[in-house]
């Protein structure tokens, strides 16, 4: 954690290292955990309304610290909704509500200032959404916003090369980003996102809208990124989830089914409705 | 070939020729006007007239200097008075307002669209003129922004409500707070076409004439300051145009010229080099 970085620095224990913080979930939990590393995130039992749609039934959660955790089921199963309920992006649509406990570092994020939370959860989206600005101000707006006292310049540099994006761009970071190719502009968002340095990226689809190469190209960044950042990802592409991820949650109807290893939710599933869907019965 | 299709194909053409006749008068109102004013304003049109004091009657010569600043002094208070208020109304309607308060503050906005200007005029004239006791550059000033206001709130609302909500969503996923993605994403993106809406509304009234003839009133000399009475085009051609002298016709018919020239020039202009696209990608 950058020292120069006051606001990230002395915030309920940010700035200590990611294993003294983290406690190992075992407590009550109602989910296995299937990886044996320190929780980073722990969602326990939650129920999410739109309106009066109960989208999320009951589900728990535990997201392994460094690991990448994949959502998978079909359309309308609510694996979006769970991935906005980490950093609470669904406060931003009206008449939505949560019930139950999602912790951050065994701290509840309810309880946290929702801006700080959002710079420790960071987002990526399922269409590459870069700011209307150059490639530079895109990658340096989280930092600005949030009143980085570092030498900019080289924070940018830094996010970008993180994103495998640096010697694509670096003669014109000045350009828009729009002057950028679709898998560049969301390799560009991930640098966004990394650049206030978040404990845990969530990433919302984020191959759906490129071409086989450059989803390539981010899962490969992913395993490059999971020795700093612990990642989660939902997916529709079941051989995606097989490639990238450690554990696996399958979701159905608002339902959490099952959550397993990923090597073993893909051979041997324990629940029939999984097995169905991962090969390929419906869905 | 069978009467019926005969007559299809009559009432085929005459729509079509009626319609494109339409389109053509449209078109022809302005060059008729614009050559009407070029043939009787464009030979009194000098160096003098933009640089001269109205002349004595009688006396040959002399020119519009004073009002040609005025109709600017009034424009530029009417624009520091008016466009703030609408821009930040129309943020408000965009961003911040619940559904009942937006829509009173909409509704209440065209109705004020639709004030009749002499309305208005007599609006300032209590507000402004009385307690001062005299005319003012600020009173017509106060007027003509009064008239900027619904223009540049509804033209604000519409081009904020433009930008897309995934520009939203990657701010606050940075941890913006609301005024701070407002300010940082969606005004800048929007800020051409606000832009753009301020300048045509300061153009349209340009040419107002009732509300500034019982606050800045006129004047045959240069007026200092803002307090002062001040002559402006638009009443100064309803002056000369209504006046008893044959020279003053003339002068008439050269102001309508140069105050078409202005507001044809701003049009052309902000629609050139502002208007050209958005700054933002549409899906």
């Amino acid at each position: 954690m950058n020292a120069a970085f006051p606001l990230m620095g002395n915030s309920g224990g940010a700035a200590s290292t990611a294993s003294s913080r983290s406690r190992v979930g075992t407590e009550g939990s109602t989910s296995p955990a299937p990886v044996t590393s320190p929780l980073r995130m722990k969602v326990t039992k939650i129920n999410f309304y739109y309106g009066k749609n109960h989208a999320l039934h009951n589900v728990s959660l535990d997201v392994a610290t460094n690991r990448v955790t994949a959502l998978i089921g079909p359309s309308g199963c609510g694996k979006s909704t769970l991935l906005r309920t980490l950093n609470r992006m669904h406060e931003t649509l009206r008449h939505t509500r949560l019930e139950g406990e999602i912790a951050l570092d065994g701290e509840n994020i309810q309880s946290l200032d929702v801006t700080k939370l959002r710079r420790l959860v960071g987002m990526v989206f399922q269409k590459p959404n870069p700011f209307p600005k150059s490639i530079y101000e895109n990658v340096a707006y989280g930092l600005r916003i949030n009143g980085y006292q570092g030498r900019l310049d080289d924070a940018v540099e830094k996010s970008l090369r993180r994103a495998a994006l640096w010697d694509e761009v670096k003669d014109k970071l000045h350009k828009s980003a729009y002057a950028l190719s679709g898998g560049q502009q969301q390799r560009l968002c991930i640098a966004r996102a990394l650049a206030v340095d978040p404990e845990v990226l969530l990433l919302d689809e984020p191959c759906s809208a490129l071409d086989p190469v450059n989803t390539a190209k981010i899962e490969e960044l992913l395993f490059e990124l999971k020795p700093s950042c612990t990642l989660v990802i939902v997916t529709h592409n079941m051989q995606q989830a097989a490639r990238v991820s450690d554990s696996t949650a399958f979701m159905l109807n608002g339902d959490l089914i099952e959550f397993s290893p990923t090597g073993q939710m893909f051979t041997t599933p324990s629940d029939p409705r999984t097995e169905a869907y991962i090969t390929g019965r419906f869905g | 070939m069978s009467a019926r299709l005969i007559w299809r194909k009559t009432l085929n053409v005459t729509m079509l020729s009626l319609t494109g006749l339409c389109a053509l008068l449209t078109v022809s109102v302005l060059f008729s006007i614009l050559g009407y004013l070029i043939w009787n304003g464009g030979k009194d049109l000098s160096w003098n007239f933009f640089t001269r004091l109205p002349a004595p009657v009688g006396e040959a010569g002399g020119g519009m200097a004073n009002a040609i600043v005025g109709s600017l002094k009034l424009l530029l208070l009417a624009a520091l008075f008016g466009v703030p208020i609408g821009l930040l109304g129309g943020v408000y309607l965009a961003e911040f307002g619940g559904r009942t308060v937006s829509f009173l503050v909409r509704y209440t906005a065209d109705l004020l669209n639709g004030v009749p200007s002499i309305v208005i005029g007599i609006f300032a004239y209590a507000l402004v003129v009385m307690p001062m006791h005299h005319f003012s550059t600020l009173a017509g000033g106060f007027a003509l922004g009064i008239m900027v206001i619904p223009t540049v709130l509804r033209n604000t609302e519409s081009f904020l409500r433009d930008v897309p909500s995934p520009l939203r969503e990657g701010s606050f996923a940075l941890g913006a707070n609301k005024w701070k993605m407002v300010a940082t994403v969606v005004l800048p993106a929007a800020s051409r076409g606000i832009l753009t809406g301020a300048l045509l509304a300061l153009a349209r009234v340009a040419g107002e004439t009732a509300p500034l003839l019982f606050t800045a009133f006129g004047n045959r000399y240069w007026s200092p300051g803002w307090m002062q009475p001040t002559s402006s085009l638009p009443v100064i051609i309803y002056t000369y145009a209504t006046g008893p002298y044959e020279d003053w016709h003339r002068q008439a018919w050269a102001a309508g010229l140069v105050l078409l020239g202005l507001v044809l020039v701003t049009n052309i202009l902000v629609r050139t080099f502002l208007s050209r696209g958005t700054s933002f990608e549409r899906s």
